[in-house]
């Protein structure tokens, strides 16, 4: 056994150690918090105030939660990859904690009584012989701009009174009576409206641009050119509306990019110049004796965001400082994506978020940021708000990448196997802004003296890996090499979605486990227990399994198939059994989903995520394609890039394994994969067809029939 | 400018614009009502939908001149906190949605269902709100909120 290691801070609070930065107590009998992580429909909001009062002991009704921002939040980077209660969780239960700590120190002092007897109910501090103080009567003698010191005692769960429990979300009563909550829906003195003109044509150029038609516009504030960058500020929206599209008329774009073939992206994706990366290799201690290897390729296409609204932000120029009102996942990043852009210093500029619809990752949130500040810059210090079109939404944000991905596998005489080979084909699967010296939003690269497109990376392994998320395998394989081919080239823009890679890793190695499987004559999920050894992983498999009666009865024309991951490998453990009919045409009948996310903070906000996921995952499989010809996007109305309707989503059951012993980690992204790879092969099941090129359509279904002949 | 009057939420109302204009854009413009949300502008989605009369219609591919003389409820038209609906009373009990920006949309067109058909089947609903889109996955809460809506107004 090594010896203990020294307590440290949770990760988010090492990097923002000022416990003020985190709460303070007012006057007025409430406690603010601010946490760096933001609203995007996940019900963080929600998940943290309920960590905070738990920790420390007041009502719900007392925490006000305050919308990040560079000016007041702590910097905990951006709200992705399913860590914000994993960081913002954690840092908020330490800060609350030492808090109430030093306040009960203060209040011993004060009122003459020993620490260990005192309590807090709802911020009263109350001991021996009925002598009292609270919180807030304190305040003004505590100063709270102190760093958080390690190895705070926090409460035990037996202590926790909200955590663990399904508190109902903070913002949903806004959003059912329509009390303003979203950026769209925010209107600033003097606000004017803003719009910015860009090719149908891949990277095209504005070659020319008459200005005539929008001047004539009424309500026309401002044109504003710079290079290949346009747009038009006006009084109202109506207007804005209507002199883009009279600097539409008046533009002539010239040149332009060519894009890959939509009909054969493993092809593409494999020609490319790439940067190979060894991710992992395991060695057997005894080389098996193999008989044979098979080999089979599975791909996925790229994938729109689609947000149900268009990205939008305000902007103000003011004497040199500007103001900017995002939906952003990341406000400092952007702030230093903004400093670049304009050579400015950070401390120039403030940005601020408030909610948007969902984003499922880096959408054009950012971008349109940009576009608003470059747009303020010419309308005289009044705030411009710019909203993009559905059409610009679904064709210049960036997109998930499409993925490429081969696997082999040496099997021995009784097809058990003795090495596995897993290589990935894929753009990076991360342009976030803020990270790099150079920036990476839209209109960066469209102005005069434009900064290059920022050719998509992927995080390291240590953070869950980008387009090789999830591809090391958690089953007891005895030997094998990861390997990962990220292009450099990037004619299609990529950046994160929803699980990054792992979403494409995991219908990969989990369609191939059941080839091998079937091809052992073994029941798929005996299979994957027989080559587990952790059993957090065996009891999600076996409670989805069991939770479907796994395996029913065959009937004509229906199918059966599970999926199993641990997201990023450290995260949630999820698995899903698929229930599906069809022949020509795929009905997702049902999903049951087991998960275990260790402690869960708020239990149904937790299966509202599992649920969302899951459907939003049988969206993908069965309709979603970024469609393009060679010199366009063309999938730019939901005509085009359909997504899963009411009539179209699976029942949807989840079964949350507790574990209140474990840290929390977060679960947006835990059901994609399994819920890809089950439905996948349910179809297998009901149909005998390996699709191994998603999405499963009635096409896909007919050339991977031809392909089986 | 011609003129054109309705009724919106019950109050009569005068509006002068371009009668061709989109009911969305004269809801959100001149008469800054922004719970009808712009999603698409094609009346693909759903997020802007209101009730003209007893139907929900999407309002981004509405034309003023269309609803003269006629009522026309949003969602602000729907109940408030104090006195709400029984959808949004539905909506919070099941904790219907992730992001929520569909939802005003959603909240007409299950609105303008319960009116016609108090109370509707699971396949009903989702008949009637399939035309709604939902990128965040929340359909079968939502259809579960719809009945229970249904049945507490029942019962």
């Amino acid at each position: 056994m090594n010896a203990p290691s020294p307590p440290k801070l949770p990760v988010s609070l090492a990097a923002n150690p000022r416990l003020s930065s985190w709460l303070k107590f007012s006057a007025d009998g409430q406690v603010t918090v601010s946490p760096g992580k933001v609203e995007i429909g996940q019900g963080i909001v929600t998940a943290l105030a309920q960590i905070a009062a738990d920790e420390l002991d007041v009502d719900m009704a007392r925490v006000r939660m305050v919308r990040a921002s560079t000016a007041a939040s702590p910097n905990e980077g951006v709200t992705s990859g399913s860590l914000s209660i994993q960081q913002s969780g954690r840092a908020l239960r330490h800060a609350c904690a030492e808090v109430r700590h030093i306040f009960l120190a203060a209040a011993s002092d004060r009122l003459g009584a020993a620490i260990d007897t005192l309590g807090v109910e709802d911020g009263t501090i109350c001991g021996p012989g009925n002598v009292r103080t609270s919180y807030w009567e304190l305040a003004g003698e505590i100063s709270l701009d102190r760093d958080a010191s390690p190895g705070i005692t926090q409460k035990s769960i037996q202590q926790r009174a909200l955590a663990g429990h399904s508190v109902r979300r903070l913002d949903i009563p806004d959003k059912v009576f329509a009390r303003q909550r979203f950026i769209h829906d925010t209107a600033l003195p003097g606000m004017l409206h803003g719009r910015v003109l860009r090719p149908e044509i891949s990277g095209a150029m504005l070659a020319e641009l008459k200005e005539d038609g929008a001047q004539a516009v009424p309500g026309l504030v401002a044109i504003v050119r710079d290079g290949n960058f346009s747009g038009v500020v006006c009084e109202t929206e109506h207007a804005a509306e209507a002199a883009l599209k009279a600097l539409r008329k008046g533009a002539t774009w010239s040149g332009g990019e060519t894009l890959p073939d939509e009909n054969d992206l493993a092809a593409f994706l494999k020609s490319q110049p790439v940067e190979s990366t060894v991710i992992d290799t395991r060695k057997a201690s005894s080389p098996g004796t193999d008989r044979r290897t098979i080999k089979r390729q599975y791909t996925r296409p790229y994938i729109a965001h689609a947000s149900i609204a268009p990205s939008c932000a305000i902007a103000q120029w003011d004497a040199g400082k500007i103001r900017v009102w995002t939906h952003s996942q990341g406000v400092y990043l952007l702030r230093a994506d903004l400093a670049l852009v304009l050579k400015l210093p950070v401390e120039n500029i403030a940005v601020e978020h408030m909610e948007g619809a969902g984003c499922y990752g880096h959408n054009a949130a950012d971008d349109v940021a940009l576009d608003a500040v470059l747009l303020a810059r010419q309308a005289d210090g009044r705030p411009v708000r710019v909203q993009w079109s559905r059409e610009g939404e679904m064709s210049h944000a960036p997109f998930g990448a499409a993925m490429a991905i081969e696997i082999e596998a040496d099997l021995d005489a009784n097809n058990e196997i003795t090495d596995w080979r897993h290589a990935i084909w894929s753009n990076g699967h991360a342009a976030r802004p803020g990270r790099a010296a150079k920036p990476a939003l839209l209109a960066g690269t469209e102005m005069s003296n434009p900064f290059p497109r920022m050719v998509s990376t992927n995080p390291p392994q240590a953070n869950g890996g980008g387009g090789d998320r999830n591809s090391i395998p958690l089953y007891d394989f005895p030997s094998w090499t990861i390997e990962s081919h990220r292009l450099l080239t990037m004619p299609v823009r990529t950046s994160a979605l929803r699980t990054l890679g792992a979403q494409g890793n995991v219908f990969a190695i989990e369609s191939f486990l059941d080839e091998i499987a079937t091809e052992r004559g073994e029941d798929p999920v005996a299979f994957r227990l027989r080559h587990l050894s952790d059993e957090r992983a065996k009891d999600v498999i076996r409670t989805a399994a069991r939770r479907a009666n796994w395996k029913p009865a065959r009937r004509a024309g229906i199918g059966y198939g599970i999926g199993f991951a641990r997201y990023k490998n450290t995260g949630a453990y999820c698995a899903a059994v698929a229930e599906i009919e069809g022949e020509e045409d795929i009905r997702v009948r049902k999903l049951t989903l087991a998960v275990d996310v260790g402690e869960a903070i708020n239990p149904d906000g937790v299966i509202n995520q599992i649920e969302g996921g899951a459907i939003q995952a049988t969206s993908w499989v069965l309709k979603e394609r970024v469609r393009f010809d060679r010199q366009r996007i063309t999938s730019t109305t939901w005509t085009d890039y359909p997504i899963l309707r009411f009539s179209e989503a699976p029942d949807v059951e989840v079964e949350l394994i507790q574990r209140p012993e474990v840290d929390p980690v977060g679960a947006g992204e835990a059901a994609h994969g399994p819920v890809t790879a089950a439905i996948a092969n349910a179809v297998f099941d009901a149909l005998g067809v390996r699709v191994r090129n998603l999405p499963i359509t009635r096409d896909s279904l007919i050339a991977a029939m031809e392909l089986a002949r | 400018m011609p003129s054109v009057r309705f009724r919106l939420n019950g109050v009569e109302t005068l509006v002068d614009a371009d009668p061709d204009r989109s009911l969305l854009d004269i809801l959100r413009g001149p008469l800054g009502m922004t719970g009808p949300h712009f999603g698409c502008g094609a009346g693909e989605c759903g997020a802007c939908n209101v009730i003209v009369g007893d139907r929900a219609v999407t309002s981004c591919d509405t034309p003023l001149w269309s609803v003269a003389d006629k009522d026309v409820t949003t969602i602000e038209g729907l109940g408030s906190a104090e006195q709400p609906h029984p959808l949004q009373r539905a909506f919070i009990a099941e904790q219907a949605m992730q992001c929520g920006y569909c939802v005003p949309g959603i909240l007409m067109s299950a609105a303008a269902l319960l009116k016609r058909n108090p109370s509707p089947s699971s396949a009903e609903i989702k008949e009637a709100l399939d035309r709604n889109l939902c990128r965040c996955g929340s359909h079968n809460r939502i259809v579960r909120a719809v009945l229970r809506a249904a049945s507490e107004a029942a019962g």
